[in-house]
């Protein structure tokens, strides 16, 4: 049985009678713990994070107290908060939960992150669908103001620092930090090549800047509470904290869930938590973090070494969720989001979805993703709608091997990973496309081998 | 400078010098589009992907760990690098041929080439196209694409000289980055998403600025052409012929480009010292002085035309007669204003200038609108900056001291004379178009347009710059040089007509002390600076260009 969850994170938001006041946060000792960071001094509270080892929510999954110390002080300039509430990635719907029902928990954890790094502003930037969520951290802001929590004289420790909110407009590569940064400033957004312009050296407005996700800056106020020691031993080394799992797709009871990581299997996770699988169906594949991650075959063994060099020999069900252990299945937690599909889902037709989301996201700044991603989706709608050919399996493959690692930014591999891992890992699949029902039926003398395509 | 090993190959380079730069260098080509030496680094073509690697050091000695052989261990970057983006820095170790280098480049070419129309055959950029010469040298060569292509407007009028074609563009954003950057005029910009990103004007603004044409130049395929030059004609049956634009004293470089006696369009051409790689609109629209309505072609006198030789003789017995007043011009070239300064010498009168001010745009137009005021300076026609009219010359016309008047390239009426003034003396013109003053004339000589000849201009640096003939005058035309020298000659009583610029250097520089070491014939490309140190008084009324001082003097 699956061990209960530790609710760190989520600890109010979804009890009975619980609201997105502050009267309500305080009554739940809520604003103690910035009051505790303001009395310490900011490279105290920076070595907390440093030493609890916590790894960044948003995707990446970069260590928070390793990026807070890349930011360039000796330059003089202003340095800048903001925290990225664009939760573009399909699958996630975990910062959303924190924002509308305990959003003076972020506000807290931004003021103790700006303290902690000497910020002179922060900014929420949140996507543009969320205009309700919007519209609750604008009031929960203005209630923190009212009593001092955020604005000037910050509880009367002489430090200021303001919050603002700024809805997006829709567009995932609002998500990627750099352009989130572009689109704060009011242009396009377009990632910028790093270097040189990684956000903690030249970010908003060519000043250093801290891009931190919600539930990232949520985990700071708990390591400042309780301490970045105390922290670590949550989870597992280098895996620190809890994580919100968001469970969607094939199962009974999808939904959020909050565990530290490496306390749950993903087997645990579907079976026992989410209720299982629809009766009769088997499971087939799971994605576990946001499309953007490489898909797990449902009967695929995974073997190998971890970090420490323990050996691994697991089926789907042993994977642990937390960081380390997903990655060394050959995929990434990414963002938290796992997509449970069973055996009723066509492969090719999932990742045709998945494909015409990224092409119709990219930004269209450099060439391989702009190009690449509409190719991908072009050929894969080809093929669900019957014309798919023999050699488009090996074709979408080298076509996202040609975009990994060649763009900008990380949208290349974001985009490239689902077809690369898709095809390699349901190749049969792919190729039965083209022999199948669905292929075209030509003149009684074509072979049904050949297509109506032909390369130029 | 920094040790950068390229391809397995040590060369020194300048710290902080990207990579295209310095693979240049080092003699080696990396393909590349969205970069360019005079804008910002964009970094979104990803054509100039190579694999770079730095050396290992050891943390505590700071020594380079060497292998067994002795030669540094490289730790190379897990992704490609961009070479555009990457500056040159100690110990960095370059590979632009690996597999991964090129595979990146077929890749990348094979994005390029899956959305791009088939328009070659009728595309102005084929034979000078990036993508063409690419594709072939690091292309796959062949495709695999056999989807629809993505469909784009195809014949925007950008500007009244730009046209944009938007299947054809490949995003590089340099068009964006020179109106911003260079012209500060922020009008183009990218509409929509991902691959169907359009480039447009801004809403209700037109890409009009003068030096619009430029971003054609700069554009590495067919999307931006100019309106005047499409469908035109195919750059590779073109003739390039080195010029200077006579627009301003800046003395743009320029290259023209020619057929079969027609020039078809003119670009510039690079002088870091003097107009980078830019050039304005107006500059380019000069060669149609050469076929304009009012082109002055034919030897006449008193309006009934004549052979050249007698246009000449009747000339020298003209200004023979009496006291011959001179109007020069800063049109003319160096070689040219020194026969005219022989002449005046020979046939002793006063000489007088005019100047042609207008308001400078701060970045290729000088205020000064001739392209030689300083040749006239230099060969000692003048002495000082010229003045705006000739009421001196109408005061000593008045007073009955001038019998003939040559006027060269300048419309005397326009600048203070008035019509009985211009009724009191003989008027002998020589120029290359039909204006009051030549109307007036009673000889009529025409000259050849800077198109149409060889020779140098003293631009607003004292930079000596030569330009060479492109096409040839119309049919009986001299060359300006010829018809000064057989104006000497005949003056002198001889019958020598021999003359060569060859020649008039070889004077030139026993005589004016500017120009004793300078060779004509062996001059750089980008020009002699020249001493300037006798003019150092005047104040010249340029003001700051793109380049007024020049970088290294």
């Amino acid at each position: 049985m699956a061990a209960p969850e530790t609710k760190i994170i989520l600890k109010h938001a979804d009890n009975e009678g619980y609201d997105n006041s502050i009267d309500c946060y305080m009554k739940h000792g809520g604003y103690e713990v910035l009051k505790k960071a303001l009395k310490s001094k900011p490279e105290d509270l920076v070595q907390e994070v440093i030493d609890s080892q916590v790894r960044g929510r948003g995707g990446a999954g970069f260590p928070a107290g390793t990026k807070w110390k890349f930011i360039d002080y000796k330059s003089g300039k202003p340095v800048y908060l903001i925290c990225n509430a664009d939760e573009s990635e399909p699958g996630t719907f975990k910062d959303r939960q924190i924002m509308y029902k305990d959003p003076h928990q972020l506000i807290e954890g931004m003021m103790i992150t700006a303290f902690a790094t000497k910020c002179k502003l922060a900014f929420i930037y949140i996507r543009g669908e969320m205009f309700n969520g919007a519209r609750i951290l604008e009031r929960a802001i203005a209630e923190a103001r009212e009593k001092g929590f955020v604005g000037d004289n910050i509880g009367g420790s002489g430090y200021s620092c303001d919050i603002i909110v700024h809805r997006g407009a829709g567009a995932y590569i609002c998500g990627e930090e750099t352009g989130l940064i572009a689109s704060l400033e009011g242009r396009r957004a377009y990632p910028k090549i790093k270097p040189p312009y990684f956000p903690a050296v030249m970010g908003l407005y060519d000043c250093p800047t801290i891009v931190n996700n919600v539930e990232t800056l949520c985990h700071v106020k708990h390591i400042v509470d309780i301490g970045g020691k105390e922290f670590a031993k949550i989870g597992t080394p280098n895996n620190t904290g809890t994580r919100i799992w968001c469970v969607s797709g094939d199962v009974q009871k999808p939904g959020y869930f909050e565990y530290p990581c490496g306390a749950i299997t993903l087997g645990e996770l579907i079976y026992d938590v989410c209720g299982g699988l629809y009766p009769g169906r088997a499971l087939k594949a799971v994605i576990p973090g946001g499309s953007s991650a490489k898909v797990l075959r449902a009967d695929e063994r995974y073997q190998g070494k971890l970090r420490d060099g323990t050996e691994f020999d697991w089926s789907i069900n042993d994977v642990p969720l937390d960081f380390d252990s997903i990655a060394a299945c050959g995929s990434m937690s990414g963002s938290g989001a796992i997509m449970i599909m069973d055996d009723t889902r066509d492969m090719v037709e999932a990742l045709a979805n998945i494909n015409s989301f990224y092409a119709h996201e990219s930004c269209g700044q450099c060439t391989p993703c702009r190009e690449g991603s509409l190719w991908m989706k072009k050929i894969t709608n080809r093929m669900i709608h019957g014309k798919a050919r023999k050699e488009d399996a090996d074709l979408l493959y080298e076509i996202s091997k040609q975009i990994e690692g060649r763009t900008i930014c990380a949208f290349g591999e974001a985009c490239a990973w689902p077809t690369m891992s898709f095809v390699s890992k349901f190749k049969e699949e792919f190729e039965a496309k083209a022999e199948g029902d669905d292929a075209p039926k030509g003149e009684a003398s074509q072979s049904k081998k050949d297509s109506d395509y032909s390369l130029i | 400078m920094v040790t950068v090993n390229i391809d397995g190959k040590d060369i020194q380079v300048p710290k902080g010098m990207n990579i295209i730069e310095a693979a240049k260098l080092a003699g080696k080509e990396i393909p590349h589009y969205c970069y360019h030496e005079k804008l910002s680094i964009a970094g979104n073509c990803r054509m100039c992907l190579i694999e770079m690697g730095m050396v290992q050091k050891d943390r505590e000695t700071g020594k380079v760990i060497t292998d067994d052989e002795g030669k540094p261990q490289v730790r190379w970057m897990p992704k490609p690098a961009i070479g555009c983006g990457t500056n040159a820095s100690d110990g960095m170790h370059i590979k632009t041929n690996s597999e991964t280098a090129k595979n990146c480049q077929n890749g990348v070419m094979e994005f390029l080439l899956i959305n791009h129309p088939l328009d070659c055959p009728i595309c102005d950029q084929a034979g000078e196209c990036r993508l063409q010469e690419f594709a072939t040298d690091y292309g796959r060569g062949y495709s695999r694409f056999v989807e629809k292509k993505v469909v784009k407007p195809k014949r925007t009028v950008l500007g009244p000289r730009v046209t944009l074609d938007d299947e054809r563009c490949i995003l590089c954003s340099r068009c964006i980055r020179f109106c911003k950057e260079i012209v500060d005029d922020d009008v183009l910009g990218f509409v929509d998403r991902g691959s169907y990103s359009t480039l447009t004007c801004y809403p209700g603004k037109k890409l009009e600025n003068n030096y619009s044409l430029n971003t054609v130049d700069i554009c590495p395929v067919g999307a931006l052409t100019s309106t005047d030059f499409r469908f035109k004609m195919r750059v590779w049956f073109l003739k390039r012929t080195k010029s200077i634009c006579t627009e301003s004293s800046v003395g743009v470089n320029t290259t023209v480009f020619s057929r079969e006696g027609q020039i078809y369009r003119i670009t510039p051409r690079q002088n870091d010292e003097v107009n980078d790689t830019w050039m304005s609109d107006s500059g380019r629209a000069l060669y149609k002085e050469v076929e304009a309505e009012n082109r002055l072609r034919r030897f006449q006198c008193k309006g009934s035309s004549i052979s050249s030789s007698e246009a000449l003789i009747r000339f020298k017995e003209i200004v023979a007669t009496g006291e011959t007043a001179y109007v020069g011009s800063s049109h003319m070239s160096v070689e040219e204003q020194y026969l005219l300064k022989k002449l005046t010498e020979l046939h002793k009168g006063p000489v007088y200038w005019l100047q042609h001010i207008e308001e400078g745009d701060g970045l290729l137009i000088s205020s000064d609108r001739t392209p030689n005021m300083r040749g006239a300076l230099l060969t000692g026609l003048i002495d000082n900056l010229p003045g705006d009219d000739l009421k001196a010359l109408g005061q000593k016309i008045d007073a009955g001291d001038i019998k003939n008047l040559v006027v060269y390239h300048e419309d005397v009426l326009k600048a203070g004379l008035t019509e009985e003034q211009i009724k009191k003396v003989n008027v002998l013109y020589l120029g290359t178009h039909v204006n009051e003053t030549s109307k007036r004339a009673l000889i009529e000589i025409p000259t050849l347009t800077a198109f149409e000849k060889s020779g140098s201009f003293i631009n607003q640096q004292f930079r000596l710059q030569k330009f060479s003939q492109a096409i040839p005058g119309p049919a009986g035309i001299l060359p300006d040089i010829n018809v000064l020298t057989r104006i000497i000659t005949l003056l002198m009583g001889s019958d020598d007509t021999v003359t060569s610029l060859d020649l008039i250097w070889q004077r030139m520089k026993e005589e004016i002390k500017e120009f004793s070491e300078v060779s004509f014939r062996g001059m750089p490309e980008t020009g002699v600076l020249l001493d300037k140190s006798r003019f150092e008084h005047i104040k010249f009324p340029e003001g700051k260009t793109l380049h007024y001082e020049p970088k290294n003097r």
